[in-house]
Parts: structure tokens; sequence; C-alpha cells
């Protein structure tokens, strides 16, 4: 199962959290398949989804799902410890988990070698690491959401990307779109 | 040991309804960050690497928060794709207390190698740039962090040797 796959069934399972969506491939698959005022799409700066995504859950109520690529954490790792040390329960950081740089051309990363994505989160502190195929990825989701603790969960699944656009939209209308989803009222 | 100069620098802040700070330390912001984490007004998230911090930012300042980056200038050398590309690009207010290391009285000599490049970088990003010398500087502070969230900018304050001695 590749990434935009598992991203379609995510689309029931995200209609009420905050997304925060990676660069390049992952934003612009989840662009064509379910554009909303929840989402934030990165149009630039690779590694930062899982961050942000932790610092708008830090500071407001609402859910907060990152969707991040294993290209992408490993080039910041370390924030799987600040996620750690300071664990919101209303996160949960997806790493879609394709042993690959999706947008770059699918060139081999360590996660889909040697290097466990699961064990450096549990080794950093995460208490609560889910590894889960894609098919599985969902119901995780669906089941990290509704225990509301702070959650990584690794999907590990086929590299890959759907043909779909580049994502045509201003930076600051992404961003003020989706503080207005911020702040709305429930 | 914290002194008067690292209490106002947090009181600024609080006055300024900063809520939110990340930090990657440096020597001449042990005294404000040992007060930040006594000051119960302020979230502090300590960073492991500046970038990760702008990430943060970005996300409580989404999240409703007004968020600030204390950081060493040796770090700019870290960061230029990420003010780039995240702080400027959604245009996002971050001001950035950085400890201005490489300066008189410095007594590193690798130091000095990125002061160099300090100011050369924020002039290149365009980024608004203040230089904090005398400790009575300090009293801009207040106007520059306001300065920040006015402009929807990031915003740099310098602050050398010679400030933190002199405010010693
Ligand atoms: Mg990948």
């Amino acid at each position: 199962m590749k990434r935009y796959d598992v991203l379609k069934t995510l689309t029931p399972v995200l209609k009420d959290s905050l997304v925060v969506c990676n660069i390049g491939a992952p934003s612009q698959e989840l662009f064509a398949l379910n554009d909303n005022v929840n989402n934030f799409y990165m149009l630039g700066t690779m590694g930062l989804a899982s961050s942000i995504g932790l610092g708008l859950a830090l500071t407001q109520d609402k859910q907060v799902v990152s969707i991040d690529g294993d290209g992408s954490i490993l080039t910041n790792m370390a924030t799987l410890a600040t996620m750690a040390n300071n664990p919101p329960d209303n996160f949960v950081l997806l790493i879609v988990d394709n042993g690959s740089y999706g947008s770059t051309g699918d060139q081999p990363t360590y996660a889909g070698r040697k290097t466990s994505l699961s064990a450096v989160a549990r080794a950093c502190g995460c208490e609560h690491v889910v590894e889960c195929s894609g098919p599985e990825t969902a119901d995780a989701v669906k089941s990290a959401l509704s225990v509301g603790k702070m959650t990584v969960i690794v999907s590990k699944c086929a590299s890959g990307n759907a043909k779909v656009p580049v994502i045509d939209m201003n930076p600051i209308v992404i961003r003020e779109r989706f503080m207005s989803a911020v702040q709305a009222k429930e | 040991m914290a002194n008067p100069i690292d209490q106002k620098i947090i009181n600024d802040l609080i006055a300024n309804q900063i809520n939110f700070v990340t930090s990657v330390p440096c020597k001449q912001l042990a005294g404000v960050i040992e007060i930040l984490d006594e000051t119960d007004e302020i979230q502090h998230v300590p960073s492991n690497k500046e970038d990760e911090g702008m990430g943060l930012c970005a996300g409580a300042y989404m999240g409703g928060a007004r968020a600030c980056i204390l950081m060493q200038n040796t770090a700019l050398g870290v960061v230029v794709n990420s003010l780039a590309t995240l702080i400027q690009f959604y245009q996002i207010p971050l001001p950035m207390l950085i400890s201005y290391r490489g300066e008189v009285g410095e007594p590193v000599a690798c130091q000095v190698e990125m002061a160099l490049h300090t100011k050369a970088i924020l002039n290149q990003l365009h980024i608004p740039t203040y230089h904090f010398h005398q400790p009575e500087q300090v009293r801009e502070l207040g106007g520059i962090l306001n300065h920040a969230f006015m402009s929807s900018k990031p915003v740099a304050i310098l602050a050398d040797a010679t400030f933190w001695k002199g405010a010693a």
C-alpha cells in the first residue's frame, strides 16, 4: 500500500483533527484527496512537520495530527526527544515510513534498511508508539485519537507517489485559513 | 546566577504577552533561562536544535500563542532555510533573542568566525536587527518585541559580551 492509498483511508478518521502535513508529495496528495480548512500544508522546510504539530498541540486544546515521512523525521530525529519530554495528550505523530525519499525520486532512506523509527521513538522516551502496516494505519490513528495520549505511529508502507499537481495556494492563505480553523468553536 | 537584567528581559517578554519560549542554551543566556524555568506565565520548551525551535514557534503561533526563541548567533548557520521558507514565507512573527558570541571580550577564538557572518546573514535575509552593546539598551526590548508582532516578521536582538558583562 502506497502513501496515497493510506491517506485516502485517513479522510474520515482525520475529519475533526487539525492536520500538519509534510512538504512535497505528502502535502500534494493530501491536498488533492481532501483539501479542507483543517489542513496546514508545508510548502518548504523539510523535517519540521513534527515540531510544528508539537508546538500547535502544546498551545491549544484541539486534536493535532502531524503527517510526517521517514526521510523527514530522520532530518529532525531529536524532536522525538522534545515530544517525549513535553508530551501533549492531543498530539499524534504519524510517520508514513515508505523507506524512501518520496518527493525526490524514491532514493532509499536508512529507515528502510537497519534503522527502526519506532525503536528510536521509544528510546527517546515516547510512551505510546505503534508500528503498523499501511492497511492498519487508519485504525491505529483512530484508536490513538480516542485514547487521548500522545502517540507516535510508524506506518510501514510501499514507496511511490500519486500523480497530483503542485499546491498553488498562497502560503499566507494556507496559514490564515488554518488559523481560523484552529480558533473556530467546535 | 541570574541578575536584574535577566529578570528585566523576562518581564518584558511577559509584558508583551509572550507565553511560549523555546531555547538552545548559551552561557550568556543562562540567567534568562534560569528565570524562565521559574516563570509560570511562559511555557518553556527547550529545543535540541534551532531549526526545530522555529518549527515549535511556528506551531505555537498558529495555536494562538506569542512565541520567542532564545539562541546563540552561531545557530544562524543552522536556521537560514527555516527562516526563509517557514517563518518569512508564511509571515510568522518571531522575536529571536540571540546571544552574540565572538565580539570584543570573547575568550574563544572560534566564536569570532560566526560573529563575522552574523549581521551579514541577517542583512541578507532582510531581518530587522538590533544590537545590544550597553546594558541600558535593554530598555528598547519591549518596543522591539512589539515590532515583531506588528510586522509579522522575524526580528533579531543581538546581545554581545559587553552587554552581559555590564549587566552583571
Ligand atoms: Mg518516505
